[in-house]
């Protein structure tokens, strides 16, 4: 019965990255591929990993769609550019390359189709990560924090000269 | 509540072919907003297949690889949306081939 579950969500999570990669409107595209990170999370929760299940949720599927959702409404895009997007979505653009990655996924099923075992159905809890987070992995939170740092900077800097030249201009 | 035992090839298949599916997508869209979704994609797959190996051993190290997943894609859509607004400011388009040479 889990199993069948684990599936179901692995359907919806491929059909819908599908669709969101194939559409024309970003907003489009966005639904989808929520809908894509909702199953994946359900996947992770499958597998025993509640904690990254939610943290899919919370950070994936909320905080990052939500910044591209706020990009898409400040650039305020129209329905110009999604003719041009359609004709580059045609047939010939994307069969060469298609062809070559589906090889490339088949070799990696034939390799993988003798590997021995499944997953355990352990359970590992938040409180055996939160442990191994800041016990042996504390330089890895230390690396991560300075990304993070590193990130804020950045983007701090592309967004001001935006929002003050923008205001310029009226 | 415990995990469900799935087999291990059939959780990285599936990391595998939303990776491909990403890859695809970065290069056959040419709208930096797909590329970045793309991106998306693919780094989420790869977390998928670090936490079915962790799940495989019933290890938190998966988990924990996840988490550094997560902080760099956060990272990086916020460094990302950023340059979205830099070029569509100066370019007045989203496609990336008009937008090739960085001194506009």
């Amino acid at each position: 019965m889990m199993t069948v579950l684990f599936y179901t969500a692995a359907v919806i999570a491929l059909a819908s990255t599908a669709l969101a990669l194939t559409r024309a409107n970003a907003a489009h595209a966005l639904i989808y591929l929520i809908v894509s990170l909702l199953a994946i999370a359900v996947t992770f929760f499958l597998m025993g990993a509640p904690f990254a299940a939610a943290l899919e949720i919370v950070i994936y599927a909320g905080a990052i769609m939500v910044l591209f959702v706020f990009v898409i409404m400040m650039l305020n895009l129209g329905d110009a550019g999604d003719a041009r997007e359609m004709q580059w979505l045609s047939a010939r653009h994307w069969i060469l390359p298609g062809i070559m990655a589906g090889l490339l996924l088949l070799e990696m099923m034939l390799a993988l189709s003798g590997s021995p075992g499944a997953t355990s159905g352990v359970s590992v809890d938040p409180k055996a990560v939160g442990l191994a987070l800041f016990g042996p992995y504390v330089l890895a939170v230390e690396i991560a924090s300075m990304l993070l740092l590193a990130g804020l900077i950045g983007a701090y800097h592309l967004g001001r000269r935006f929002i003050i030249r923008g205001g310029e201009r009226g | 509540m415990g995990g469900v035992g799935v087999p291990m090839e059939h959780a990285l298949i599936l990391a595998g072919m939303l990776f491909c599916m990403g890859a695809l997508g970065l290069m056959l869209r040419r709208n930096i907003i797909f590329m970045l979704l793309s991106l998306e994609v693919m780094l989420n797959a790869a977390a998928l297949a670090f936490v079915a190996a962790g799940a495989r051993w019933g290890q938190a190290d998966g988990q924990i690889m996840f988490l550094l997943i997560l902080t760099i894609a956060a990272a990086e859509v916020a460094i990302g949306l950023g340059l979205v607004l830099q070029i569509q400011r100066r370019f007045k388009t989203l496609d990336m081939d008009s937008a090739n040479r960085l001194r506009g």
